[in-house]
């Protein structure tokens, strides 16, 4: 076989499953004791995170020495699931959790592990990730703010742009310029720094969605100066450090479950007795959504099993994320002529009009839609 | 895939490769293959995959069963040979022996019902494929699976989009050689699901073909002074037919493990994604088959290329067991009776 795209049916073992019935016990408590609104409220919620971190459900699969409970990533996955299906407001630790911590575990010195991974497992820490500046965005080796190695430590200087919720995060991990890049090499000369927000000379300033909401940031470094200690792994090699956390930020249920929640309502505002047109792109949406999570549990399954799957990360979060950006305008589509009770009807709508206006959104974070398919088109043998 | 799945897969593999090579089927003046290569399917008890020793077959299992039709779909085999393996598996639910040669089955339709009065079947059933070209149909009649032999059936002349006959099939007044009463939960449900995840993964595997064969066309083609797969628009274009090769294959996989696995035909586990196989690998069928022809032009939308005898059976088998739109309205229906918060609970309960 020339094509090596691979996944294989992996099933979430018990453990998982049984983990799956405690977190929907804590998220039905939490919601009766008024911890959070799923259909409202701020998604930043620091009671919640310190209660998730109480239960061991952030960094759990991180080294016991530092805190974690070293159990599989299978688990974590069906934490992270229904976490996003219940709405559950877990910005605070969500970015921490799925790929700061991992890389410090990788590349920071034991100081900084034994410093921050144990507070990062109790929720209290958060982070944003500095990487897209406004002269490099998909084309992240053109990253121009640098990192100068001085007697004090590296001095930082230039911008960072679309950084999301950099304003609350304590920590960011920045990528930064320590050299030129090399003739045959334009990906050599960038490194991975571990940035406290509060070091003197970092500034934020916002950058307003179409909507008015407040996530990204312009964030600027001027003369900032951080430790020796907190160049995170070797100094120019961050293009090679950052490709298994690529396929953790990729494949995970975030990338088709952003707007899960229109589907839900979907469902309620069509009703039991749904006519032939309405069932059927109903039944087209599950049949979707269903391959994706299958195809999306196949990737942990090899994460699990220490593969890194780049490609096949890259083809769950393309397929996914252009179905979860479909997924309002075709339940629009499909409940247009719902004749549903009021109460009904104007939470769909309320549902609906949220998900619509973020929509756009989600084909560009985190890798767009086209370098995720010029990825695919290298695993192709193409490029 | 375990160790058992991949000795089929390399012994089907090595067979069509010998005998069933896509491009000297296309070129071939008449019908001269089509006996050394089922009697070579035959000997392999490649035919019989789903049938159990003490009944006459192979006995290699469900998931070797189910390897044997992704490497079918890959080489586009003309023959009957998932027809074969499913009348095999239905006859098995009854504890008919296996009476050997090539057979087809039927319903495959869900609205199509055949029923059996004093001892003779009643009805007619549309879009059996090969009916006229087997010795026998594997016939589900009420709550009981009949062998038939195929020369007592009146079967009309008809043919699929890749020109293998498809008949509507008048089983009125037949007489069935053998009749068993349906075992292990088996009904026209289970048979419709065994039949959808059949072609689902023949798709699966003929996409996965349409997609080597476009990648490779795309590397050695030169337009413009350049391979065509140096440009964007068409790396883009391959991209997505290599996602929805994917989407097919793990869906496909993910189905033939659950039916491997599984407890009972009623488990709703099950349903969800044999349903959702048939739906989305239908779907990629459709977009692929599309993509692969405009990778590569002209040359692509002629008799002498291979390219369709991949894509016109992606089409066909669309249709067969019931096509995307029909499983959707069903899956829709069943997913509406159980509200927003059921639909989660369904899925992460499959």
């Amino acid at each position: 076989m020339s094509v090596a795209i691979q996944f294989d049916p992996i099933r979430l073992p018990p453990e998982a499953e049984a983990l799956r019935a405690e977190v929907r016990q804590f998220l039905k408590e939490e919601i009766t004791a008024g911890t959070f609104d799923p259909n409202g409220g701020s998604r930043d919620n620091p009671e919640f995170s310190r209660k998730v971190g109480e239960r061991g459900w952030i960094g759990i699969t991180w080294p016991k020495e530092y805190g974690g409970q070293g159990r599989s990533f299978l688990e974590r996955y069906v934490i992270n699931e229904e976490f996003l299906v219940a709405r559950a407001p877990t910005r605070k630790h969500f970015t921490a959790d799925r790929q700061s911590g991992p890389v410090l575990i990788k590349y920071a010195s034991e100081a900084i592990k034994q410093d921050i991974l144990p507070r990062i497992i109790r929720g209290e820490v958060s982070f944003c990730i500095g990487m897209s500046e406004p002269d490099s965005g998909s084309d992240l080796f053109a990253a121009k703010t640098k990192a100068e190695r001085t007697d004090g430590g590296w001095l930082i200087n230039g911008r960072k742009l679309w950084t999301s919720r950099a304003h609350e995060a304590d920590y960011m991990i920045g990528l930064f310029r320590t050299s030129a890049p090399t003739h045959d090499n334009r990906r050599h000369g960038l490194s991975q720094f571990l940035v406290d927000m509060k070091t003197p000379g970092i500034t934020c300033r916002p950058v307003l969605h179409p909507n008015g909401n407040y996530e990204f940031n312009e964030v600027t470094f001027d003369d900032a100066l951080l430790p020796l200690d907190n160049l995170l792994g070797e100094a120019d090699m961050a293009w090679k450090q950052a490709t298994s956390e690529l396929a953790y930020e990729r494949s995970g249920s975030e990338r088709f479950l952003e707007t899960i929640q229109v589907l839900m309502e979907l469902v309620d505002v069509i009703g039991e007795n749904p006519d032939v047109r309405e069932a059927e792109g109903l039944g087209r949406l599950v049949a979707q959504l269903h391959t994706l999570r299958r195809m999306s549990i196949s990737v942990a399954g090899m994460l699990h099993a220490g593969k890194e799957p780049v490609l096949e990360a890259s083809v769950v979060k393309d397929l996914g994320t252009v179905w979860e950006q479909a997924l309002p305008s075709v339940a629009r589509d499909l409940a247009a002529f719902v004749d549903s009770d009021p109460g009904n009807r104007i939470r769909f709508e309320e549902v609906l009009a949220r998900n619509i206006t973020i929509a756009p959104k989600l084909t560009i974070q985190g890798g767009t839609t086209e370098i995720l398919r010029g990825i695919v088109a290298r695993g192709l043998g193409l490029r | 895939m375990d160790e058992a799945e991949s000795l089929v897969r390399d012994a089907a593999t090595r067979i069509f490769q010998d005998l069933g090579d896509p491009q000297t089927l296309n070129n071939a003046a008449d019908d001269a293959w089509r006996a050394p290569l089922w009697s070579a399917l035959e000997e392999a008890g490649l035919t019989t995959a789903w049938v159990s020793d003490e009944l006459g077959g192979a006995g290699a299992g469900i998931g070797s069963g189910f390897a044997v039709l992704r490497v079918a779909g890959e080489f586009a085999v003309p023959l009957p040979l998932a027809e074969t393996l499913l009348a095999g598996w239905l006859l098995e639910q009854g504890g008919i022996v296996m009476p050997g040669g090539a057979m087809t089955v039927a319903p495959t339709r869900r609205a199509d019902k055949i029923s059996l009065v004093d001892g003779k079947l009643s009805g007619t059933v549309r879009a059996v494929s090969f009916a006229t070209k087997v010795d026998h149909i594997a016939v589900l009649a009420d709550d009981h699976v009949a062998l038939v032999s195929a020369a007592d059936c009146l079967c009309r002349d008809g043919l699929n989009l890749a020109g293998e006959p498809l008949n509507s099939v008048d089983l009125s007044g037949v007489t069935p050689l053998q009749i068993a009463t349906l075992q292990n939960g088996v009904d026209a449900k289970a048979l419709n699901m065994m039949g959808a995840a059949a072609r689902a993964m023949q798709m699966a595997g003929a996409l996965q073909t349409v997609l080597e064969i476009a990648v490779q066309y795309a590397e050695e083609r030169v337009a413009f002074g350049r391979p065509i797969g140096k440009f964007q628009a068409v790396q883009q274009n391959l991209a997505r037919l290599g996602e929805e090769a994917a989407a097919a294959i793990a869906i496909a996989n993910s189905t033939a493990h659950s039916i491997e696995t599984l407890e009972s035909w009623a488990d709703d586990g099950v349903y969800l994604d044999v349903a959702s196989a048939k739906i989305r690998v239908g779907e990629a069928a459709g977009q692929g088959s599309a993509i692969g022809h405009q990778t590569f032009g002209a040359i692509g939308f002629t008799k002498e290329h291979i390219l369709h005898r991949f894509v016109q059976r992606l089409w066909s088998w669309r249709d067969d067991f019931d096509n995307e739109a029909v499983w959707a309205a069903e899956l829709g229906r069943r997913v509406a009776a159980k509200g927003g918060e059921g639909l989660w609970h369904g899925l992460t309960a499959a």
